[in-house]
């Protein structure tokens, strides 16, 4: 079973990021960027579902600029066996990217697509979903599991106040959530060796898919900024001011 | 005919989810621009009583019923063609639904079948279709206008206040639908059996950092959170240091989490962190290091070594 994972380039988790001063949007110039923290443990759960002999090769695939093939290649390193790149230089929304993505699933013939459940700068939590209902494939968002049996994978679900199990039919889609594991770190070995593993350069006109845009952003700002409150000196004091001036106890 | 709003109901076949009250909140914001009426669609099994108490909410103007005991489970891939055969048969203008786990499964797979793009988690309607929403983790606010003929939206609950549940009496109708689900089934479900509330929706958190030292002084934290009705979580810190499991976690890849009151104790304050709970009302933060960025967004900081400090909370809220 080919296995492709979608992964998103994006401003480090650790940065603090800045909105830039026309309020455009927020300032990338110069700024660490990195995986998706999601989308990393989807190339993880992958390269592991190779180990165990369910997935016979892992495709990773990436929608972006030319600087997307540096996330690419650290998923190489991490061991997935070949990549895509969809070239655009412009930004695609959640709904362009599952339809490039389905383009991919259909022409590669993929038995299952794991994907990030949100990216952490638009944070929109769609692609997934979206790819599922496009390529008419059922979806297992939120996975904190996956086991796979006889033609169908069943998905441990993070839900609210609890973890719901469902069984699908393959071809499916999983967005992977926090507990479905932990990355590995690329060996230094595995990085020299990504340099030489095939990736692919496509474009959403090669594809046939429309990408363009719904959605306008009219503004980006900052939202208003906490102030430091007081030093209270004691417990008693805390507990006094929480009561009667906060009013939250 | 006019177009209407549509909120989809988010239940468990029994009651109305809380947070469809707060959803309702900002249909009616949709409302006071557009003029346009209210419905709330319940789909699911053997679930009248939800249509019932839907049609009770004050600000509802209908209720649709689609009743099929193939959505007993209301996964996406049978709840989300019956909302398609619903949108073909009258004409909505917007469709809203909770930012819960349901409405976030749910709401991008109806968006793409309609094929127009989705705005999550909205906390503010400006007009008919501008809409503000957080990204970044709420690092920063978006304000996102759509093109789209239909306007699908999730609606983050902690910004809008919940309408009334009662005092409505809307008109009620039943639609079905005929839709079959072969490629997903129900298998189980397991609630986590806890006293405490859920970490979203809480309304005080106490949260404890690597200043924790083990995981062994987590129910030190459990004892005040008992006292005040409060759910526990966890830096990443903490999380990564192995103390507690990754479900707790508050932070920018944990759980985003408001409540009236969040106590953060032994935690320095990562980006990370406060990017998952700088939009609670009231910040506590309890650290012997004076330094601690922690400080810098709390409302109320206790310079204390948190050993001494938690038990005594714990008593004086005795």
């Amino acid at each position: 079973m080919k296995v492709l994972v979608a992964i998103k380039r994006v401003v480090d988790a650790n940065v603090k990021i800045r909105v830039k001063p026309d309020n455009s949007g927020v300032d990338l110039a110069n700024v660490k960027m990195a995986i998706n923290p999601f989308c990393e443990i989807a190339v993880e759960e992958a390269i592991r579902l190779k180990e165990k002999g369910i997935a016979s090769e892992v495709l990773v695939v990436s929608v972006g600029d030319d600087r997307c093939q540096e996330q690419l290649r650290t998923a190489l390193a991490l061991g997935a066996d070949r990549a895509v790149q969809i070239k655009t230089d412009v930004a695609v929304e959640s709904l362009g990217v599952a339809k490039l993505l389905n383009a991919i699933v259909t022409k590669e013939e993929c038995g299952l697509v794991i994907l990030g459940k949100q990216s952490i700068d638009s944070d929109n939590n769609q692609t997934g979903q979206m790819l599922a209902a496009i390529g008419n494939m059922p979806q297992g968002t939120f996975a904190s599991e996956i086991e796979f049996e006889e033609g169908e994978v069943r998905v441990t679900r993070e839900v609210d106040g609890g973890l719901q199990k469902v069984s699908l039919a393959l071809p499916a889609v999983i967005t992977t959530d926090l507990r479905l594991n932990e990355p590995r770190f690329a060996s230094l070995p595995n990085i020299m060796k990504a340099k030489r593993k095939p990736l692919e350069v496509l474009s959403p006109e090669g594809l046939n898919v429309d990408v363009t845009p719904r959605l306008t952003t009219v503004s980006v700002v900052s939202p208003s900024e906490r102030q430091a409150g007081v030093i209270v000196s004691s417990v008693a004091e805390l507990v006094e001011k929480l009561k009667t001036e906060a009013g939250v106890l | 005919m006019t177009a209407s709003i549509l909120v989809i109901a988010d239940h468990n076949n029994e009651q109305l989810n809380a947070a469809t009250l707060n959803t309702l909140q900002a249909a009616v914001e949709l409302k006071a621009k557009t003029g346009s009426p209210i419905t709330v669609l319940v789909a699911g099994a053997q679930c009248e009583a939800v249509a019932q108490q839907a049609a009770a909410v004050s600000v509802v103007d209908k209720v649709v019923l689609i009743e099929d005991d193939a959505l007993s489970s209301q996964l996406a891939e049978s709840v989300a063609p019956a909302v398609i055969t619903l949108t073909n048969a009258a004409t909505y203008s917007h469709i809203l639904c909770a930012a819960t786990t349901f409405g976030k499964d749910l709401l991008p797979r109806v968006a793409a079948l309609l094929d127009v793009s989705q705005i999550s988690e909205i906390i503010e309607v400006v007009d008919a279709d501008t809409f503000v929403r957080p990204i970044y983790a709420g690092n920063a606010l978006a304000t996102i206008k759509s093109s789209d003929a239909i306007k699908v939206l999730t609606v983050r609950g902690t910004a809008f206040d919940a309408v009334a549940a009662t005092g409505g009496a809307a008109e009620q109708s039943r639609f079905s639908v005929s839709n079959s689900n072969e490629m997903s089934r129900f298998v189980s479900e397991e609630k986590t059996l806890s006293e405490r509330p859920d970490l979203t929706s809480a309304a005080i958190i106490i949260s404890g950092g690597r200043g924790m030292q083990s995981g062994d002084n987590f129910p030190m934290l459990e004892k005040v959170a008992d006292k005040l009705g409060a759910a526990v979580g966890a830096s990443r810190a903490a999380v990564d240091a192995g103390f507690v499991s990754n479900d707790m976690q508050v932070g920018q890849t944990g759980k985003i989490v408001a409540p009236d009151l969040y106590i953060a104790v032994g935690i320095s304050g990562a980006i990370q962190h406060l990017a998952g709970m700088k939009d609670s009302k009231v910040i506590v933060a309890i650290n012997k290091d004076v330094e601690a960025p922690i400080f810098g967004v709390a409302d109320y900081g206790l310079v204390a070594d948190l050993f001494e400090a938690v038990p005594e909370l714990e008593q004086t809220l005795s």
